[in-house]
């Protein structure tokens, strides 16, 4: 708690802020617009099962941009990157267990080992 | 802090009358447009006291109505309505902000030594945010009311409800943004205000818990928010999320809810325990027993809350296999709360205790958090579970915790704080008297449902059969005596802005920065920044109390 904490106390906090020249702010911008135009041309082809993968896909490369350029955690350390671990770390408890529930959901009168239930149910979801 | 901080802010007690926040500017819009954290506590104060009132009507009228097995007042549709607004009202406008939003706000940069929050600005908008969705929320009780309880099920929400769901829902995802913001808030003031010499574990253990629930904000508000929307694009538009006709999953909306609400149910009890490690220590005149550990239980508590939410789908049709994990995890959450129980108790031990309100109010809390917490893990057993499960027994669990523990904690911390916060003392007989009938209407009131639900009495009908009668009745004369409890506090705290004796700047002799500036606070809250030199609650070193101790 050193120099931080003593410019807090008076006022005025200090930022050492990373100036961000506006042709990178540009060019992600015209990226995210790319690529809302690709999933929409995706949407109209048909890949099966794997349409919601690579639209997915897309939008967690959007969101990436977003975060590391427009949130500016690209030029940020430490504690703002820490938040962002935080969050990714959490949204996967969320799908984790969720998926959990769902994965293995087969009402059984004789439970069988774990295997027997959950690989049919695996094999089922994937082909 | 050392003596010479007390003496520097505190320069004139002699001149009258000192210039303090509450005095520095008159006016409405000196008020409406403030971004004293102190002021803003104070808003929040007077919104969440309002909604206390509307929740606490709709409770009225339905204990009167449970006076008869066939209904003694409305009919089933309204009893659907008063629980549903009641639940909605309480959970999302009343116990989740409580706290943080009134003596978190008001402490938080007094006890590290700041001279407000970090974004002041920032939380003069977060109330204006949560006033708008109190707004919204009041509008709808007005216009019909909501009669999906307050978990919104579906697919009762989506499809067969044909009140106002999406604008109950509107009011909750609008107060969201007010708790992330509040959240985000409290997390940097705790990191980058705290005064020269403050460290991270000379921090009052209020800070911990609050350090901890606004992780819970900032991390399970988001998701709550989406699962609302989620819900209204449903209703509005029929895109099957949860719907099963529409390619949807109806648990999936019970996995959305709860992956937010079983932590929302730790923001309502953190901040309660908080104030609880403040009152031991303050009344024992002790350090409170194991200070890390109380601190890192709140951050235990934080993390591991994300874990359990299954058990509240335990009979929904969730898989047995999660349901097994979710009920082990479910277990391991009782040891931080244990931990803390234990270490408090363990404060106690050859303390100088006395019994000014605020300490009834925190042994009050240690008695019905106990039983509460308890009574959960015979919920979060799987077989139990079963029977137990959407009887009036979970309807006693919650309410000893919620109310018995996290309400008296409000009111404890209220009371504390209250000299700080307006200069003036209440009577402390009158508010020991209402302490007592509290804890006696409240045990009254919920004891009885626990064997309601044990004997297999369902929550949310608005009728019972004739047998269930006896029990009921007992618990709606616990429920007047309740009221009495909470309409006292009300009158002589009022009473005391105007006509209580002026409070000393430490009236309870207690440790900590908050109570080594005047009361109340000058608006910048110390003259000078004060240099922190020794661990929280040393009490060797603390002032002699002004108050009469018994
Ligand atoms: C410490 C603070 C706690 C609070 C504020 C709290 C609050 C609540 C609330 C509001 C509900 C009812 C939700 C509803 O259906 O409307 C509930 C149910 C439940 N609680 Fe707690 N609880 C707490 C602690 C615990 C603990 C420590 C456990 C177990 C270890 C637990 C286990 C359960 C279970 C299993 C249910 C679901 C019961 C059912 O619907 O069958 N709770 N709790
Ligand atoms: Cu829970």
């Amino acid at each position: 708690m050193s120099s931080h904490s003593e410019s807090a106390a008076h006022g005025h906090l200090m930022f050492h802020e990373h100036v961000v020249p506006v042709s990178t702010y540009l060019a992600v911008f015209i990226t995210l617009l790319i690529a809302t135009g690709l999933t929409t041309w995706i949407a109209f082809q048909d890949l099966g099962q794997w349409n919601l993968v690579v639209a997915l896909a897309i939008a967690v490369c959007k969101a990436s941009l977003v975060v590391l350029f427009f949130m500016h955690v690209k030029y940020n350390k430490g504690l703002s990157r820490i938040v962002l671990i935080a969050a990714v770390f959490w949204l996967g408890i969320m799908i984790t267990f969720t998926l959990a529930d769902e994965l293995t959901r087969h009402w059984q009168i004789n439970p069988q080992p774990w295997v027997g239930t959950i690989v049919p149910v695996v094999r089922h979801l994937l082909f | 802090m050392s003596t010479t901080a007390t003496v520097e802010n505190l320069p004139n007690a002699s001149a009258e009358p000192q210039v303090n926040y509450l005095n520095a500017r008159y006016g409405v819009k000196s008020w409406l447009l403030t971004v004293d954290h102190k002021r803003i506590g104070l808003l929040y104060l007077c919104t969440i006291t309002v909604m206390f009132v509307v929740g606490g009507i709709a409770a009225t009228m339905m204990r009167i109505n449970l006076l008869e097995p066939q209904g003694a007042l409305v009919e089933p549709e309204t009893y659907n309505k008063l629980f549903s607004t009641h639940g909605l009202v309480m959970v999302f406008f009343f116990l989740v902000p409580s706290i943080p939003v009134t003596l978190g706000n008001f402490l938080i940069p007094m006890m590290i030594g700041a001279r407000d929050v970090a974004f002041p600005r920032l939380n003069l908008l977060s109330w204006y945010i949560f006033a708008t969705g109190c707004l919204i929320m009041l509008y709808v009780v007005c216009t019909g009311g909501v009669d999906t309880g307050w978990t919104f099920y579906t697919p009762f929400s989506t499809t067969y409800s044909t009140t106002d769901v999406v604008l109950a829902a509107l009011s909750i995802f609008v107060a969201g943004f007010s708790s992330i913001l509040t959240g985000v808030n409290f997390i940097v003031t705790i990191h980058k205000m705290r005064a020269p010499g403050m460290t991270w574990f000379r921090l009052p253990l209020f800070i911990w818990s609050m350090y901890a629930s606004a992780i819970i904000f900032v991390l399970g508000t988001p998701v709550i928010a989406i699962t609302l929307l989620l819900l209204g694009v449903e209703r509005l538009l029929h895109v099957g999320i949860f719907d099963p006709a529409l390619g949807g999953d109806p648990l999936l909306f019970q996995h959305l809810f709860w992956f937010y609400s079983h932590p929302a149910v730790y923001i309502m009890i953190l901040p309660s325990m908080g104030v609880i490690s403040e009152l031991i220590a303050a009344f024992s005149r002790k350090r409170i027993f194991g200070y890390s550990f109380v601190a890192f239980s709140s951050l235990a508590i934080a993390i591991i809350s994300f874990l359990v939410w299954g058990h509240h789908m335990f009979v929904s049709g969730e898989s047995i296999y999660a349901g097994l994990v979710f009920s082990v995890l479910s277990f391991l959450v009782a040891i931080p709360s244990a931990v803390k129980v234990f270490n408090w108790t363990a404060t106690l031990y050859k303390g100088s205790i006395s019994y000014e309100a605020p300490m009834l109010y925190a042994l009050g809390f240690l008695g019905l958090f106990t039983i509460g917490g308890l009574t959960g893990l015979y919920l979060a057993s799987l077989s139990t579970d079963v029977h137990l499960s959407g009887t009036y027994f979970v309807v006693a669990h919650f309410h000893y915790i919620m109310v018995g523990a996290a309400v008296m904690a409000f009111m404890g911390g209220i009371h504390f704080w209250w000299p700080k916060i307006t200069g003036h003392l209440y009577p402390d007989l009158w508010a020991r008297i209402a302490a007592a009938i509290i804890f006696i209407g409240f045990n009254l009131t919920f004891f009885p449902q626990f064997v309601l639900g044990y004997l297999g009495m369902p929550r949310r009908y608005a009728m019972y059969p004739a047998e269930f009668q006896a029990l009921n009745v007992l618990s709606t004369a616990g429920a007047s005596v309740l009221a009495v409890g909470y309409i006292i506090p009300f009158i002589y705290l009022i009473w005391s802005l105007k006509y209580g004796p002026v409070a000393g700047p430490n009236p309870f002799g207690a440790k900590g920065l908050e109570w080594t500036t005047q009361s109340p606070p000058p608006t910048e809250n110390y003259l000078k920044i004060p240099i922190v030199t020794e661990e929280a609650y040393n009490y060797e070193t603390a002032p002699e109390p002004e108050v009469v101790r018994v």
